[in-house]
C-alpha cells in the first residue's frame, strides 16, 4: 500500500511544482551540493565571545531558565561537589550514572556516601549523572549524545539530573554542535560507524509546563532539577 | 471530515463568548505569550533577519519537496527506519494500526501531535482495543474530559486550574478523596505521578515531529515537559507522524528556524528540551527504540503547492498568530471547529477541508494584520483570507443578502453621479432621523450594528454637495 | 518644486457620507501647509468592501475609476488609512497583470499618502496652530499602523497642540473589532472586541478619544455611547485643525452630551 501512496504522493507534489519528473540532474546536483556543503546561517553576535566568556554566557543562561550551576577547578574535585549538592538538596545518594570515560576519570571511590550504579535508569532512579559532549553558550544549553556510554532515559527519567561539564566544551552555537557530531560520526575511532547518533538532547534547564493557567511549573515529566558542575581546569 | 464543526463556526463562537471561564482563562493566558515574544524578540538583534531566512529556508524547500523527501527518505533507511506514506488521514491510520498490530500493541504513549489529532489517530486506536495515552499535561488534561485541544501549543489555554481539579477529582478516583488539590503544583504532582506508571507500560510511542532533517533523516521534537522524550525512549517502537512540508534540508537550516520557533511561541529563547531522532538505537544502546517509523503525511498538502496558498504549508506551528489574534482571543479554540484554530486554521483548514465546509473561518477576520506580523516565517495570512473569500465569491457561497448589499454598493460606487444622488438622499434622511439624539439606536437593515452599538448620525448633506456647492473651509 | 503641491483629497466614503466636516479639516490642515486642494468629483469608494468580499472584478473596476480620476496631481491624500493603504498597497497588486493599468496604479500608488503622514513626513509639517484643551487617548488603526506605518506622527502632530494632553491607550494597536463588514457578519464577536477597547477607553479617563479612520472612530463611538460612556469622539483632523466647535461623533447638533 505505501508504495502506491508514495508514487501518488510524490506525482501530485510533482504536478503541483510543475514538473512531470524528478528535477533535473543539473538542479539535483546543486541541491546536493547545498545539502553537503550545509551552509552556515545567521549566528547570533552574542556568542562572539572568548572561552572565558562564552562560560559566562552559559552559565547566565542556563540560570535564567532555572538550571543551577556550580563550579570546581577539577575532575578530583567533582564526587565532593556533587555529594554536597545532594546533601544540600536533601536528595538521595544513590545514584545511575553514565557509564562514559569523561566520568571515569573521576575519583569516585573517594566518596563512599555515594551508592553508584553505572547504565541506564529504571523507574525508581531518583538521580542521574552524566556527562556533556558540548554545551551551547547561545541559551544555556546542554547538547548530549545517546550511545552505550550515555543511555539517553538517563536524562529523563530520574526526578535530579546533574551533568559534569569540563569548560573546554562549552561552543558558541548549535552549530558547532552539528560540527562535532559530523566529526564524530566519519570519525572511525569513534566507534559510531559512520552514523548520528540515535538520539541528540539538547537539554535547557529543567522539564516545566506553562498547562494550567500559564504558571511556571517545574519537572513535568523529565527531571525536576539540573544541575551542571563545571569543571574549570578541563 | 467526521470531527469538523467549521460550519457552526458563528454558533459556536456565540457559545464560546458567552463562557466565562475561558473569558477568564483567555485572559490570563494572553499577555503572557505576546509579552514573551515580544521581549524575546527584542533580546536578540538578529531576529528579523532570522525570520527572513527561515521564510527563505521552506520556500526553497517546498520548491524541491519531493527531491528532499526522497533525500530524507534515504537517510532514514540508512539509518535502520521505515519510512512509510500516506496519501489520507485513513491511510496514515491504517499504517499506525499495522505497527501497533506487528507489535501486539495495548497501549500507545503519546506526545502532543496535531497531525495525531487531524487524522483522527486516537479514535482509531480505541476502536481497535488499543489504549492511547495522552502524556503532555494540556493533552492529559483535555483527554480527562474529553474535549479536543483549543491551541496548537497550549492545548488546555481554555481551561482554568479549578476546572482542571475538578477533572482530576473526577478521574483519579483511587486517591483521597480529601486531598489538598487546589494549586497548580500539586496538580502538576498528581499528573506526575499517574503519568509515570504509564510510561512503562507501552509498547509503541508516537510523536509528531516539528522537522524532519534531509541531509541526516532525522525528526525534531521541541517540547518543554520531556513526555515526548520518555515516549520515545521507553516503548520497543517509536512512530513519527508528520506531513510532508516539515522537511528542512540541513541541519544548519533547522537551527535557523529552531531560533525562531521558541521565541515566537512562548518567548523562550529554547525549548526545555529540543530533540533528534535518528533511527532505531544503535548497536550497544542500552536504551532507545527497538523500531523507528516515519509516516509521511500528504492529505492535501500537495495540493496547496502551485496555487496562492503555497506559502501556507512555511508554518512552522508556533502559535503565534492565534496569540496575537483579537479574534480568536474572543472565541478561543474551540469555536473553529477542527484541529488548526485561529489565523493559521483559517487558512489551512479550507485548504485540506474545503472551503465549502470550512468557509466560515477565512471570513471571521478584520485582517487587523497581527497575525502576519508576527509570523516567524512571514506568511501573508490575511491576504490568503481574502483568497478563499475570492473563491468563495465565485462559487456564490457567501450569504444571498450579503452578496447582494455588497452588489449594490459595488453598482452605485461604479457610477458616481447615481452615487451622490442616492447616498445624498439617504444621508438627509437618515440625518433627520437621528438629529435628536445625534445617532440612531435601532436600524432594522442594520440590526448586526444597532443590536450592540449606537450609529451615529450623518452630519447632513455629503462632504461632495457641500464642495460642490462652493463651501469650504474658514 | 517651487508651486505649491498640487493635492486631490481622496474624501473616502464614510467620511463624505457621515461626517464632511472631517473632510473640511482636512482640507484646511493642507492649506495652511501651502498646497491647494482640488476634489474630484468623478469619486465615490476606494473599493475595499468589494475586495474584502472577495469580489474581485468589481474592485477592480472601482479602482480603475479611482485611478483615472486622481490622474495628474502631485498627491492624492485621504483621511483614512485603509483607504489610503487600499490605493497604495493593493491598487498595484490588483492591476500587475493589465499591462494598460499596471503602471498608472503603481503610479498613484507612488503618489498617495494617509493625511497625517503627509503632514509630518511629505510636507515636513511639525507643529500645527491648534489648541485642545483636555485630555485625549488615540487609537492606532490596524490598517495605517501596520500597512503604512503610522506611529509617531499623529503622537507627534498632537503633542504640539496647546492644552493637549495624550494619555496613551492600553493595547492602542489591537484591533477595535470594527473590519468593514466583519463587524455586521459576525456581530458577536466583534462586540466583544469593540467591549474590551472601550473599557480600555474608559480606563484611561480621557475625555476624548482620536484616531484617524473613521470606520473605527463610528464603532468605538457608538460602543461608548451605548454603554452611556461619557467620552467624546473625533477624527484626528479635527482636532488638528482646530475645528472641534462641530458636534463629536454620535452627539447631537445642540452640542449637549450624550445621555
Amino acid at each position: 500500500m505505501s508504495d502506491s501512496n508514495r508514487e501518488a504522493v510524490l506525482g501530485s507534489l510533482r504536478r503541483a511544482l510543475g514538473r512531470d519528473a524528478p528535477v533535473d540532474e543539473d538542479t539535483a546536483a546543486k541541491l546536493r551540493a547545498r545539502m553537503t556543503g550545509h551552509a552556515r546561517n545567521i549566528v547570533p553576535a552574542r556568542t562572539a565571545l572568548d572561552d572565558a566568556g562564552l562560560v559566562e554566557l552559559f552559565e547566565t543562561m542556563a540560570q535564567k531558565v532555572h538550571a543551577t550551576v556550580a563550579h570546581v577547578a577539577s575532575m578530583d574535585d567533582v564526587p565532593g561537589a556533587v555529594g554536597e549538592y545532594l546533601r544540600g538538596e536533601n536528595l538521595p545518594s544513590e545514584i545511575v550514572m553514565a557509564p562514559d570515560a569523561t566520568l571515569d576519570a573521576a575519583p569516585w571511590s573517594d566518596n563512599s556516601l555515594l551508592e553508584i550504579r553505572r547504565g541506564a535508569p529504571v523507574e525508581s532512579d531518583q538521580v542521574s549523572v552524566t556527562s556533556a559532549p558540548a554545551a551551547v553558550a547561545e541559551t544555556g544549553t546542554l547538547a548530549m549524545y545517546s550511545g552505550p556510554d550515555h543511555p539517553a532515559t538517563l536524562n529523563f527519567i530520574p526526578e535530579t539530573h546533574v551533568v559534569v561539564l569540563p569548560a573546554g566544551r562549552v561552543v558558541k552555537s548549535y552549530e558547532d554542535v552539528w560540527d562535532s557530531i559530523r566529526a564524530q560520526a566519519s570519525d572511525p575511532e569513534s566507534g559510531r560507524g559512520g552514523q548520528l547518533p540515535r538520539t541528540v538532547n539538547f537539554v535547557t534547564g529543567p522539564s516545566r509546563s506553562g498547562d494550567i493557567e500559564q504558571t511556571l511549573l517545574l519537572g513535568a515529566h523529565g527531571p525536576r532539577r539540573l544541575h551542571i558542575v563545571i569543571v574549570d581546569g578541563e | 471530515m467526521s470531527g469538523s464543526t467549521t460550519r457552526n463556526f458563528k454558533s459556536n463562537a456565540a457559545r464560546e463568548l458567552a463562557n466565562d471561564t475561558l473569558r477568564a482563562a483567555l485572559t490570563k493566558s494572553k499577555g503572557h505569550f505576546t509579552e514573551g515574544r515580544s521581549t524575546a524578540a527584542e533580546n536578540l538583534p538578529e531576529f528579523e533577519a532570522l525570520r527572513d531566512q527561515s521564510r527563505d529556508i521552506k520556500n526553497h524547500t517546498i520548491e524541491h519537496l519531493d527531491f528532499y523527501l526522497e533525500a530524507y527518505e534515504e537517510k532514514v533507511r540508512e539509518s535502520g527506519g521505515h519510512v512509510h506514506w500516506a496519501r489520507t488521514a485513513e491511510d496514515a491510520r491504517q499504517i499506525v494500526l499495522e505497527i501497533c498490530r506487528s507489535v501486539d500493541a495495548k497501549a500507545v504513549n503519546k506526545g502532543k501531535s496535531m497531525i495525531s489529532e487531524e487524522c483522527e489517530i486516537n479514535e482509531m486506536l480505541e476502536a481497535n482495543g488499543i489504549r492511547a495515552v495522552e502524556t503532555d499535561l494540556g493533552e492529559y488534561i483535555i483527554q480527562l474530559r474529553g474535549e479536543k485541544p483549543s491551541h496548537i501549543i497550549a492545548p488546555a489555554v481554555h481551561l482554568t486550574k479549578g476546572q482542571v481539579e475538578e477533572s482530576f477529582r473526577a478521574n483519579h478516583t483511587h486517591l483521597d478523596p480529601d486531598r489538598v488539590l487546589e494549586e497548580p503544583p500539586t496538580l502538576l504532582d498528581e499528573a506526575r505521578t499517574i503519568l509515570r506508571k504509564k510510561y512503562f507500560e507501552a509498547e509503541v510511542g508516537m510523536t509528531g515531529a516539528n522537522l524532519l532533517i534531509a541531509e541526516t533523516g532525522s525528526s525534531v521534537i521541541v517540547t518543554n515537559e520531556g513526555n515526548g522524550d520518555l515516549s520515545q525512549l521507553i516503548p520497543k517502537v517509536h512512530i513519527v507522524l508528520a506531513s510532508v512540508e516539515k522537511i528542512v534540508p540541513t541541519l544548519e537550516d533547522a537551527a535557523t528556524i529552531l531560533r525562531v520557533l521558541a521565541r515566537s511561541a512562548t518567548g523562550q529563547e529554547f525549548s526545555s528540551y529540543t530533540t533528534l531522532s535518528t533511527g532505531p538505537k544503535r548497536e550497544g544502546d542500552t536504551d532507545g527504540p527497538e523500531q523507528y517509523h516515519v509516516i509521511l503525511l500528504d492529505n492535501g498538502r500537495t495540493d496547496m503547492i502551485g496555487t496562492e496558498f503555497q506559502e501556507m504549508l512555511r508554518c512552522i506551528r508556533c502559535g503565534a498568530c492565534m496569540n496575537h489574534c483579537p479574534v480568536y482571543q474572543s472565541v478561543g479554540g474551540h469555536a473553529y471547529g477542527w484541529v488548526y484554530p485561529g489565523p493559521m486554521g483559517s487558512v489551512l483548514s479550507p485548504g485540506l477541508l474545503g472551503v465549502d465546509e470550512a468557509g466560515h473561518l477565512p471570513n471571521a477576520s478584520t485582517f487587523c494584520g497581527r497575525c502576519e506580523e508576527v509570523c516567524p516565517v512571514r506568511i501573508p495570512l490575511p491576504k490568503m483570507m481574502r483568497n478563499w473569500r475570492e473563491q468563495e465569491f465565485e462559487k456564490h457561497l457567501s450569504p444571498g443578502a450579503a452578496r447582494a448589499g455588497l452588489g449594490l454598493w459595488a453598482f452605485m460606487a461604479k457610477r458616481p453621479k447615481l452615487y451622490q444622488l442616492a447616498t445624498g438622499v439617504q444621508m438627509r434622511l437618515l440625518a433627520r432621523l437621528g438629529r435628536a439624539q445625534g445617532r440612531v439606536s435601532s436600524l432594522p437593515l442594520a440590526r448586526g450594528w444597532t443590536k450592540y452599538r449606537e450609529l451615529p448620525a450623518p452630519e447632513g448633506r455629503t462632504f461632495q454637495s457641500r464642495w460642490k456647492s462652493g463651501e469650504r473651509p474658514l | 518644486m517651487s508651486e505649491a503641491p498640487r493635492v486631490a483629497l481622496f474624501v473616502t466614503c464614510l467620511v463624505d457620507l457621515f461626517r464632511p466636516s472631517v473632510g473640511f479639516a482636512a482640507v484646511k490642515l493642507m492649506q495652511d501647509a501651502g498646497c491647494t486642494v482640488e476634489v474630484p468629483e468623478a469619486q465615490t469608494c476606494c473599493g475595499q468592501p468589494a475586495y474584502n468580499s472577495g469580489d474581485r472584478k468589481d474592485t477592480i473596476a472601482i479602482a480603475k475609476q479611482v485611478i483615472a480620476a486622481f490622474e495628474g496631481y502631485d498627491h492624492v491624500v485621504a483621511p483614512s488609512g485603509s483607504c489610503a493603504g487600499m490605493i497604495m498597497k493593493h491598487y498595484p497588486e490588483l492591476l500587475a497583470d493589465d499591462p494598460d493599468w499596471a503602471s498608472r496604479a503603481t503610479d498613484l500608488a507612488g503618489r498617495t499618502h494617509e493625511l497625517v503622514s503627509f503632514l509630518t513626513d511629505v510636507l515636513k509639517v511639525e507643529n500645527v496652530a491648534a489648541a485642545f484643551e483636555g485630555t485625549v487617548t488615540y487609537h492606532d488603526s490596524c490598517s495605517g499602523l501596520r500597512e503604512l506605518g503610522i506611529h509617531g506622527q499623529p503622537r507627534q502632530l498632537l503633542d504640539g497642540v496647546e492644552g493637549l494632553h495624550l494619555r496613551e491607550l492600553e493595547d492602542a494597536n489591537v484591533c477595535c473589532g470594527f473590519g468593514g463588514t466583519f463587524c455586521v457578519k459576525y456581530p458577536d464577536i466583534s462586540n466583544r472586541m469593540v467591549s474590551n477597547k472601550t473599557e480600555q477607553i474608559v480606563a484611561t479617563g480621557a475625555e476624548t478619544l482620536l484616531a484617524g479612520d473613521m470606520g473605527c472612530l463610528m464603532n468605538m463611538a457608538g460602543k461608548l455611547q451605548r454603554e452611556g460612556a461619557n467620552v467624546r469622539v473625533r477624527h484626528v483632523a479635527e482636532v488638528l485643525a482646530g475645528m472641534t466647535d462641530t458636534p463629536a461623533i454620535g452627539e447631537p447638533s445642540d452640542g449637549s452630551a450624550s445621555s
